[in-house]
């Protein structure tokens, strides 16, 4: 493998770790509250889907974020209500979230556009733009900094470099603020959050809308920023890869940045060697789509450290009377 | 007693004669929806392009879900329409269910093979098809290397890629073809992401134009290409337009051919499989407005050269799904 080679994975691997990034992001605040999510794929769907139409009717790729960050926030609310007002089931409303949103972004976009549940292509400032880095131009030269900073950093669409700024923020959001604090222990107890005084209700509520506005980014990112326009389905089971690397990380925002990264490097690296030969034996390339579940679920049967999901999640919080 | 042999016999004359006035041909859209700007859109075209010559009418029906496709088949047939056309495979199983209920009605299906009496079965030749596009690749390659993203890995999109290979190879027996496949299942037909990032990786190691058979995957291969700077090639129908001056060619299914003669055949219309090659027409390469620049008038010659010899028989495109296997590994 040569460095050009090398260069080109990585770069790949962080356009593709971004999508991942903003849903682990957004089911860690859910999860930390205690609201279990598998709808962030349903999300990052109906996100792409909106951000990509609003994008091609008023051509500017802001719009078209908002826009996607609106219709997320209103599925997230969806699920909040069925699981937080209505102590429903929460994987099956996330189920449900899911289903609906690749029915309804399908059906849309078909009486919309007319060309069987695609979004015409974007094109000019419909899309958002790759930046190049202040300086990347001059330090290509340099050894090591240069192709690192010149080429694999510089380059990306602007949410690359978001995503990258909300795992500190998230971070401090959870572990140096007072919101955080108390989103943390709502999702570990529930009942001593309530006798502090403070409001269970609004806590969760707080965290699916910030789950929704990370998924709305995120789906934004995979139509308007990665692909030009929306296809059925086009979130590809992305949410839940972003589910597993939530596990895998933990519910930790670091940690969930490594995940993602570690992720998105093994699909890189899939689509740069569909086969990989170690000599003795090859690899097929089902093996390597395989291989984030398959190191989610050793993770889960305990082989590397424990992975504890918050204590309270899943479970509708009923006041004592 | 008399009363109702009396509407027993009013109904069947009523249903007689609505049968006369409705034996128009009937088209079923699958469930991409008429407007799908590929498979059906070009079944459509063919369709619209037989009642303007005719000055006929036909009834067509969208497929809005799965559970339809019966229904909509036997409402069509019980009407009277004759002959009823449907667009993909999805509608093989529903066919072999429906088809032997109404014995003098005929059918055609698209893309799948149903062996029954009154059913033609349409199938194209894309391995032919792939191969033009294929030296068209190898001619404007510069760097020598092509690539090839499929979709699903099956043996239908393995066939695309084989013949693509072998038309590479035919123009320059040196070039490095890069066969990627999105995925092994559905969900690889529609991975605008995956397919853009699969380019990006085949250009990294020298590609310089890409061939993409992936359905809605394809949008993304495109996309990146132009985005790149670098050649594509699309697929089914004319996708020149998408990225004018960067799309080199389309590899077009003739949908639209395949519908029409079954409408201008009618009724009586030879049942069995119905080979849409490159002598009848079925596939080959687009050339318009957009692309006009790209191709060169030795790439026009090259590929009308090739054309002769493989409708004439002299070039012998090897179809992977006749033995699973190809010449130029396509794994």
């Amino acid at each position: 493998m040569d460095l050009a080679t090398l260069i080109q994975i990585l770069e790949s691997t962080l356009r593709l770790a971004t999508p991942l990034l903003f849903a682990c992001l957004a089911g860690l605040f859910s999860e930390r509250a205690g609201i279990f999510d598998i709808g962030l794929e349903g999300k990052l769907l109906i996100g792409a889907f909106f951000s990509a139409a609003v994008a091609f009717w008023s051509g500017s790729a802001i719009v078209g974020l908002m826009a996607g960050i609106g219709a997320s926030v209103l599925f997230a609310l969806i699920h909040g209500v069925a699981s937080i007002t209505f102590r429903g089931n929460q994987l099956i409303s996330g189920v449900a979230i899911n289903f609906l949103a690749a029915g309804m972004t399908v059906v849309i976009a078909q009486s919309w556009f007319r060309q069987g549940g695609r979004t015409p292509a974007l094109v000019g400032d419909a899309r958002f733009h790759r930046l190049d880095l202040p300086f990347a131009a001059q330090v290509r030269d340099v050894p090591i900094i240069g192709p690192i900073y010149g080429q694999v950093m510089s380059g990306h669409g602007i949410l690359v470099y978001l995503g990258l700024v909300a795992v500190p923020l998230t971070w401090w959001i959870l572990y140096r603020t007072r919101f955080g604090l108390r989103l943390r222990a709502v999702g570990e107890n529930p009942a001593a959050v309530d006798t502090a005084g403070v409001s269970v209700v609004r806590l969760r509520y707080a965290a699916v809308v910030i789950t929704g506005v990370l998924c709305g980014i995120g789906g934004a990112y995979l139509s308007t920023s990665l692909a030009a326009g929306f296809v059925k389905d086009m979130s590809a089971g992305r949410g839940f890869i972003a589910l597993a690397a939530l596990i895998f990380a933990k519910w930790r925002p670091w940690q969930a940045l490594g995940a993602v990264l570690l992720f998105g490097a093994l699909e890189a690296m899939a689509n740069q060697f569909p086969n990989v030969n170690l000599g003795f034996v090859t690899l097929p390339n089902q093996f390597m789509t395989a291989l984030p579940y398959i190191l989610t679920v050793i993770i889960l049967a305990g082989f590397v450290g424990k992975a504890i999901p918050p204590r309270a999640g899943g479970a509708p919080y009923v006041k004592e009377r | 007693m008399k009363l109702t042999r009396i509407l027993l016999g009013a109904t069947a004359v009523s249903a007689l004669l609505t049968g006369a006035a409705l034996a128009d041909p009937a088209i079923i859209y699958d469930l991409g929806g008429k407007f799908d700007k590929s498979f059906n859109e070009a079944a459509y075209g063919g369709a619209e392009r037989w009642a303007a010559a005719t000055g006929g009418s036909y009834r067509d029906i969208e497929m809005q879900s799965e559970a339809q496709r019966e229904q909509a088949l036997r409402r069509l047939a019980e009407s009277g329409s004759n002959p009823i056309v449907m667009t993909g495979f999805a509608f093989m199983s529903v066919l072999e269910q429906v088809a032997p209920d109404y014995p003098d009605t005929t059918f055609a299906i698209i893309d799948g093979v149903v062996d029954l009496p009154n059913v033609r079965s349409i199938v194209f030749t894309e391995h032919e098809g792939s191969y033009l596009v294929g030296m068209a690749a190898a001619m404007a390659s510069q760097s020598g290397t092509v690539g090839f993203v499929g979709g699903m890995d099956i043996p239908l999109i393995r066939r695309f890629a084989c013949g693509y290979a072998q038309g590479v190879r035919a123009v320059n027996g040196d070039a490095t073809v890069i066969v990627n496949y999105t995925g092994t299942t559905p969900a690889a037909w529609n991975d605008p992401v995956r397919g853009g990032e699969i380019t990006a990786a085949q250009i990294s190691q020298g590609a310089d134009v890409v061939y993409a058979a992936a359905g809605g995957t394809g949008v993304g291969v495109l996309q990146t290409a132009a985005d790149s700077g670098i050649l594509s090639i699309g697929v089914d129908s004319n996708q020149n337009h998408l990225h004018p001056g960067s799309v080199l060619t389309s590899m077009l299914k003739r949908v639209d051919n395949a519908v029409e003669a079954a409408f201008t055949e009618g009724a009586e219309m030879e049942t069995g499989i119905h080979v849409m090659d490159l002598a009848a027409g079925g596939v080959g390469w687009a050339l318009d407005e957009n692309n006009d620049a790209l191709i060169t008038q030795e790439m026009r010659d090259a590929l009308a050269a090739a054309e002769a010899a493989i409708i004439s028989g002299s070039v012998v495109v090897h179809d992977y799904m006749s033995d699973n296997t190809c010449p130029i590994s396509v794994d």
